[in-house]
This record gives C-alpha cells, structure tokens and sequence, in this order.
C-alpha cells in the first residue's frame, strides 16, 4: 500500500487538518508520502518534515500553486499520483473543492467524509446530515478520500529529517485566475480548531447582539460560531455556520446559545465533548443532546454568564 | 448565453432518515421528497441571469428515477425553460451522474452550468467538480456571487476563513452555496404555465457511458445516540458545573 496524503496549508503554516488527514492515513498501513504545493513555503516544508508517520515529502514551489487552485492542483497531483493505492485530503473547503477533480480524472469513485477506516478499502462515513452512519465499500484500484478532521487524532510532530523530494511544475492551465481573497482577521482560536466554542442562533435577533457572545469567547478564549438560521438572517457571515452544510466542530465545550437544535445544526456539533444550551423554550430539541442545559432567556443568562467567568 | 442546471431529487430536508430494519441502506419508504435545496439556489440564479437579460435560456436536467419528473416539473414551474431527465432505475454514484451531464453538456453546448455544492441526501459534495474535470472547464465552487463579464464569470466563492474571487472563461462550471440568492416560490400560473413546457424523457442506455456502481454499500446504521444531560436552574450552578464536574473551563 502506498498512499499520498495532499497537504493543506497557506503557503506559512499547515493546516492541523492536514494532520488529521495522516492519522486517518497511517491506519490504512502503508508508506505515506506528503504533497506540499504552494509558492515561498519553506517553513511549511520544515515543520511537515516533523510529522510522525511520513516516509517523504513531495513539494513543488511555483506561482501555479499559490493559491491552490483546483484546476492547477489537480493536474500536478495527477503527474505524480502513479503508484498510489491511496489518494487523501481533508474533507475542509480546500479538500473538498480539489479532490472531485482528481477522482473524475482517475476514473474513481471519490469516498467523501470519512470518519473511520474499518479496512484499505471500507470506511465509514455520515449520509443525511449524520442522521445515518453508512459503512462503504470502495472497489476502485486507486481510492480517493476526504477526510473529517475532527474524526481523528493530529499526528504528533517528533520526527525529523523526512526526506524531502521536488516534483516537476506542470504549469498553469490559465481557464481559472485568482483575483483576491477576503480572510477573516481575528485573534480568537479558528472554528475548527478551537478547544471551546459559542454558537448563536435565531434568538440572538440581530448581528449587534453577537457581542454578548464575543466578550464571553474573548474570556473562555473561544471561537464564536452560528446556525444557518442566524446566517440566513444575515446576522454573521457564512463562515460562522456550524452544521451539515457548513464546519464540522468536535471542541471540549461547545455552547449552544439561542439555537433550537434542527438536525442539520446537530450534524456539525454532536461529536463535541460537552454540550451546554442555552434556550428560553424548555422544548427545543437542542437539549435532547445537552449535557448541560439552561431554560433562560438569553439576554438575561448571557451577561450573568459574562460577568460569572 | 445558455446555462445548464443539473436538479436532484432528494429528501425533504425536514426528513429524519433512519436505516432500514436490516440495515441494508435507509428507509425511504412514503418520505416527501423535494428538490435538492442547493439545486434551488443554482436554478434561482440561472433564472435571475435570464431576467437580467444576461442570459437567453435555461434547461433543468436530471439524472434519476422516473418520479424525477415532479422536480423538474417544479424547476420548468420556477422559470427553467425545458427539461431533461435522464431515465435510470438505479441509483447512480456522482462520477456516474457526472458521466451522463458530461454527454449532455457536449450536446447541449452550454455556457455555464450551475449546480448545488451538494446534494443533502448523500452529502458527497463532488458531481460539479467532478463534471468539471471531465469537460475540462474551470470551477469555483460554494458560490456566495456572481458577475457576468464579456467572457467569464468572476465568483465569489465561501473558503473556509472567509471569501475568494476567481475569474472563470466561459464556458465554466459554478457550485452554489447558501448566500447565492434566497429562490422563490413557485406561483400557481406558472405550476399550471408549466405542465405545457417541454420535459423530454431518455434511457440512461441511449447516453452510452459507463454507469455501473463503483463501491458497495455495505450497511447503513443510526449513530452512537448522545444521552440528554441535566438541566441546571442558575447560571451561576452552570459555571459551577463546567469547572468542577466536566472541568472544561479553569
């Protein structure tokens, strides 16, 4: 078994869901080599060669690849994919968007979403929003994979000296031109990697009122996420949203604020240690998950709980 | 300026799925289903650019069963002009279905082609991806805005973080996401305007591409169910309880 592992990362750092996405491959049993496309990415060489579990390191410095286009990226990795059983990224909007192409291009039914791996080819995965688990069977002699980070464990970073190997620039094919990009810019820890988390929903009311979330996160040092019912309201922005469409969270702590627990939300936080909710109407279904609930109203409960911590 | 949009038949999305008693797959049995809610944005936003005038024609298709016809008699009801449904009794894998739009794509010659990000049923987030490689034109999927331009498309995109822009040439393939547009609803005159629109019906057979199943289903189960926990009565016995019983904050 040989398998190819494609990093995620932003030509600075790598991306933690890049380690997950090695834990899920070091359980298929096989060399695992490392992709890392990107331009002026040293230091994202250097801390990759750390990783334990990698044999070696694939990298390609060039503009083409800067900003991971999928058209582009696509086609390097399939110049390099001979010899591969196994093909994995993270299942996060970069893997996500890249991945697909890869698999059409190979002629191979792409695995989405992994959440276990049960064998080199049979693996289990969320359908309907995680209301059903389904165990999939892939026949295809070249498997294509995403993984969901928050499903396994980062691999640790005790190695060194991974040798590292330059891979051949395959151009630009010039359909798809990066224009700009728009990053978020915050101090707080990122949704998916943050160890506690506060979501608002429909009872926040407003986007104002999201900053009696914002201080209490700035004290837990946590990530502030939403429902898609607070998005499609235009509370928050999209990349807030939790659930089925949206980040797949698993935090220590994840509080539910506001939010009446529709499955689709679910999808994207069950898997969290605990769970706190914090909801005036005793019947939301949210607490039917909730290690810990509250029945309040929250813009009494959320200033208490500011002024408690 | 043609544009294609590729509409999947799903369940509703207020469905709570369950697996079958013998955990061969889910229960579908007497479930409402709808038009994928993703397809929705793609569609709205096709019949939007032909408001606009920027575009001259839209075409709904579908790969599926026969009672696909009730989706896409709902799209020709939203403002799509003619559809297609591609006939097959299985249930296809996205590369399959991505082979069919392929062939339908080259006949239809289309300029861009809209689809969902993914279809809610099997969460695979891959066919505009996947159609996308195959025809070799470029993509930007999770759409959150588009702007026609001479000759491309520039999109906004949702990433993780925040919001990239790509410039596409047309012809081009675009996945939408949730802020794309908000889709109306169907009118009554234009439910009754649409039964006399166009819906033509062929064999997946007469497609000739290959569409047998690449992996196997091998068992469907319900997740690890979460037990409900206590409810405290103050916020202050909360605190309490997240630092010296679950010990998540200091």
């Amino acid at each position: 078994m040989s398998i190819l592992v494609i990093a995620e990362h932003d030509n600075s750092n790598l991306k933690g869901s890049t380690l997950n996405t090695i834990t899920a491959a070091s359980l298929l049993d096989g060399q695992i080599s490392l992709l890392i496309a990107g331009s002026n990415m040293n230091s994202v060489v250097e801390e990759a060669q750390t990783i334990d579990g990698v044999s070696k390191i694939l990298t390609c410095d060039s503009d083409s690849y800067s900003n991971s286009i999928a058209e582009d990226l696509s086609s390097l990795i399939i110049a390099n994919s001979d010899g591969y059983t196994h093909i994995l990224a993270p299942a996060t909007t970069f893997g996500k968007n890249l991945m697909p192409r890869i698999s059409a291009k190979l002629d191979s039914q792409q695995i989405s979403d992994i959440i276990s791996v049960e064998s080199a080819d049979t693996f289990k995965r969320p359908i309907y929003a995680g209301s059903c688990i389904a165990t999939v069977k892939s026949n295809d002699a070249v498997k294509i994979i995403t993984v969901r980070s928050t499903a396994f464990d980062s691999a640790t970073l005790n190695n060194s000296g991974i040798e590292v190997v330059d891979i051949n620039d395959e151009g630009s094919s010039g359909i798809s031109k990066f224009v700009g990009e728009e990053l978020a810019q915050s101090d707080r820890p990122e949704l998916t990697a943050a160890n506690i988390v506060i979501s608002g929903g429909r009872g926040m009311q407003s986007g104002d009122n999201f900053h009696l979330l914002d201080s209490i996160a700035d004290k837990l040092g946590a990530a502030v996420g939403a429902s898609r019912a607070a998005v499609d309201a235009g509370f928050v922005p999209n990349d807030y949203q939790v659930g089925q469409t949206g980040k797949i969270v698993a935090p220590d702590l994840y509080i539910a604020v506001g939010i009446s627990g529709a499955i689709q939300h679910l999808a994207g936080m069950k898997d969290s240690k605990v769970i706190v909710a914090i909801n005036k109407d005793e019947d939301a279904p949210i607490f039917q998950v909730a290690d810990y609930g509250l029945v309040a109203d929250l813009f009494n409960a959320l200033p208490e709980l500011d002024s408690a911590l | 300026m043609k544009i294609l949009v590729p509409i999947k038949r799903v369940v509703d999305y207020n469905v709570k799925v369950r697996p079958l008693s013998d955990n061969s797959n889910v229960d579908l049995n007497n479930v409402k289903m709808a038009v994928n809610p993703f397809c929705e944005i793609a569609l709205e936003e096709a019949v939007r650019l032909k408001e606009s005038g920027k575009a001259t024609e839209v075409v709904a298709i579908s790969v599926g069963k026969s009672d696909s016809q009730e989706q896409l008699r709902t799209a020709l009801a939203l403002g799509a002009d003619r559809a297609t449904l591609i006939e097959t009794d299985s249930i296809l894998e996205p590369l399959a279905i991505s082979k069919v739009l392929q062939k339908v794509a080259e006949d239809e010659k289309p300029d861009l082609i809209i689809l969902g990000k993914q279809a809610i049923d099997g969460d695979n987030n891959q066919t505009g991806q996947m159609l996308a490689a195959l025809l070799d034109y470029p993509q930007a999927t999770n759409a959150s805005e588009l702007v026609i331009e001479e000759s491309s498309v520039k999109v906004t995109r949702e990433i993780d973080g925040g919001l990239q822009t790509l410039e596409l040439n047309i012809p081009a393939i675009i996945t939408t996401d949730l802020r794309l547009n908000e889709p109306r609803y169907a009118s009554l005159p234009n439910i009754m305007k649409a039964k006399k629109k166009e819906l033509n019906i062929i064999p997946v057979a007469d497609i000739g591409v290959d569409v047998d199943p690449r992996s196997e289903l091998l068992s469907v189960e319900l997740p690890p169910s979460r037990e409900a926990g206590i409810i405290v009565e103050t916020v202050e016995q909360l605190v309490d309880k997240l630092k010296n019983e679950a010990k998540v904050i200091q």
